[in-house]
Parts: structure tokens; sequence; C-alpha cells
């Protein structure tokens, strides 16, 4: 399993530190939110706006370098489309890595 | 250039903001997170060059939003799905399409593209414009008299403040201009800007060592964010 990291985020700064503040501010800030989004969605069993919901929240994934997590998310988010759910639980393990991963960063 | 960004996502625009900042010739004049808006500013202001647009956006897609305008400018798409890349060609306003997360080495891909893309119309324009005017050389403002410099003797271009400095094999010329001006009348394939002050003649280039060029006896400075696009232009071994 892959860990979350800011290796992507420190590349694409080149040591800009109000930069990487800003991201993970964002990150900080956004992620409960959609995932907040995502699980009420997914609790009404509407699959096309968890599919949406999983959309947004893959690109977060990816900027983490999850990058096992992120296949996790396409194929989880195509699952969707098609109304169908067997990925939700490692889903969930991704959100939940996240989720501990940004309670420890500190963006200052 | 002057561009926007249409995201939905703030972190992606957010990124892609920092991805310009490399480039002194792209100025972000705005940035939305829906379509909507973009078209409303568009409406009011049709200098726009170009857009990074991305595709998946809640109730209207950038398909749509390129769609809805009838002159678009110059769209490089971003998004989180691969899927849609065929798609993408099928419009001639569209540049490139990059892949979230977005590298710096993709990025700077694309902006080079960008800078070499002619839309439909330009392509005409530019051919009708090759018929009526001689396109090997330009004149310029020195002490009052127009002088002809052959674009093939200019080896540098430097900025000064409010002028520029025309460096040929024998002669220098202070002109007052600016690179943005003159780079726009140099044929793209011969010059490139390798730093905000430097445009150089790619043919006049003796040696380069990490982030200089040699071009007769002048060491000119590359940037970090031209570097890839100086190395793409050279007929390398």
């Amino acid at each position: 399993m892959d860990i979350p990291n800011l290796n992507y985020i420190k590349e694409l700064s080149g040591g800009d530190k109000q930069f990487e503040k800003k991201v993970l501010t964002i990150l900080i800030e956004e992620f409960p939110m959609e995932l907040d989004r995502f699980v009420d969605n997914y609790k009404k069993m509407d699959y096309k706006k968890s599919a949406e919901d999983v959309h947004k929240l893959k690109h977060k994934i990816s900027i983490l370098g999850l990058v096992n997590g992120y296949h996790v998310a396409v194929a989880f988010e195509n699952e969707l489309k098609l109304e169908s759910n067997s990925l939700y639980g490692s889903f969930m393990e991704v959100m939940d890595q996240i989720k501990l991963f940004l309670k420890k960063v500190n963006p200052s | 250039m002057k561009c926007l960004i249409i995201d939905d996502d703030a972190t992606a625009r957010l990124i892609v903001r920092q991805l310009c900042e490399g480039f002194d010739s792209i100025t972000i004049v705005e940035e939305f997170s829906n379509a909507i808006d973009a078209m409303k500013f568009l409406n009011a202001d049709s200098s726009v060059d170009a857009i990074f647009l991305d595709i998946h956006m809640p109730s209207f897609s950038g398909f749509d939003f390129i769609q809805t305008l009838k002159s678009p400018p110059k769209i490089i798409l971003t998004t989180s799905d691969r899927n849609f890349a065929l798609d993408a060609f099928e419009y001639d306003c569209v540049v490139d399409y990059l892949v979230k997360p977005i590298t710096k080495e993709r990025f700077d891909k694309a902006i080079g593209k960008l800078k070499n893309f002619k839309m439909p119309n330009q392509q005409d324009t530019s051919k009708a414009n090759a018929d009526s005017e001689s396109t090997d050389e330009l004149y310029v403002n020195v002490d009052r008299r127009l002088v002809k410099i052959s674009f093939s003797d200019i080896n540098i271009i430097e900025a000064k403040g409010d002028y520029i400095k025309i460096k040929t094999n024998d002669k220098s010329h202070i002109v007052h201009s600016t690179l943005k001006k003159i780079e726009d009348k140099l044929p793209n394939e011969t010059f490139l800007k390798v730093h905000r002050s430097y445009i150089i003649n790619l043919s006049k280039i003796i040696d380069i060592e990490d982030n200089s060029v040699l071009i007769k006896q002048d060491i000119i400075p590359v940037s970090r964010s031209n570097r890839s696009e100086l190395m793409k232009r050279l007929n390398l071994l």
C-alpha cells in the first residue's frame, strides 16, 4: 500500500513555501467536505452523484502521491457509473489514509 | 499571452497558476470555478489568448463551453480522465490535453505547443501577410532613421529597461521597444526567448553549457523554464 506524501507538491513548488501552504490549506479545508458529500450521496444510493464526487476526490488522491489509491478511485468511479459498488471498502481505506495524513500535516 | 483558468477544483487552479509562474510570456488574467462566469468574462473581454480548461465540471462541461464560444481562443484541456483525448482533438482550438496530476515537464511541453500553435484562421492570416510582406527583415527606428535589419544578421536581442539592444555581427542598435513587441515580429522557427531579458537567434549558437549559451563572445543566460524548449529546438545527436 502506498503512503500519502508531499513529493508532487514540493516538486511543483520549487521551494515556494507560500504555494505549498496554499495547496495544503485547500486540501485540509476541502477534502473533508468532499468526502462528506460523497458519503451522503452514497448512502442515498445516488451512484451518479457519488461517481462525480469520487472524480473530484481522485485529483486530491493523485496530488498526495497515492498511485494505487488513484487506480482504486478510477475503478470505483467507473463502477459507480454502472451502479455497482464492490470497491467501496477499498476506496474508503484510501480516504481514511488521507484523512489521517491531513490531520498530521502542518501547512505552515 | 493573456490566459484564463477554468476549473471547479481550487487545488487544480492553484497548480496551473503555479506552473504558469515559470513563464514570463504567460499572464493569468482571471480564474473561474465554473464555465458560465468565464463566458460572461469572455463576452466582455475578447483579448484572451488561451484558456486552461477543465473538462469535467458540474452542469457545464469543458466541451459544452467550447461549443458555446463563437471564436474560441487556444485551449489547453486539463482533466483527470484519459478517455476524452480523442474527442478533444476534434476541436480546432485545442492545443493540448493534460492529464492530472500535471507534471512540470508535461506542462512545459504544452506551453511550447501553445506558443507555436496556429489557429486555422491565424494560419490563413499569416499566409496572407507572408504574401504581401517581406519576412526576411524588419525596420527599426534608430535616431529618427528607419534602419533595415535582416533577421539572419541578428545574433541577440537584449531587454534594457524601456529599450532593446539588437546585436548583429558587426553592430548594436538601441531601439525604444520591448522584447515582447519584437518577439512578435520575429520568425518563431529561428528565434527563441531563452530568458526574460534575452531573445537569441538559434542558428548563431556556438555552444551550450548548463544554463547558458554562447553566441559570438556573449554568454547568454537560459532560464530554467525555457531550457526544455531550447533543447527541443536543437538538432541533437
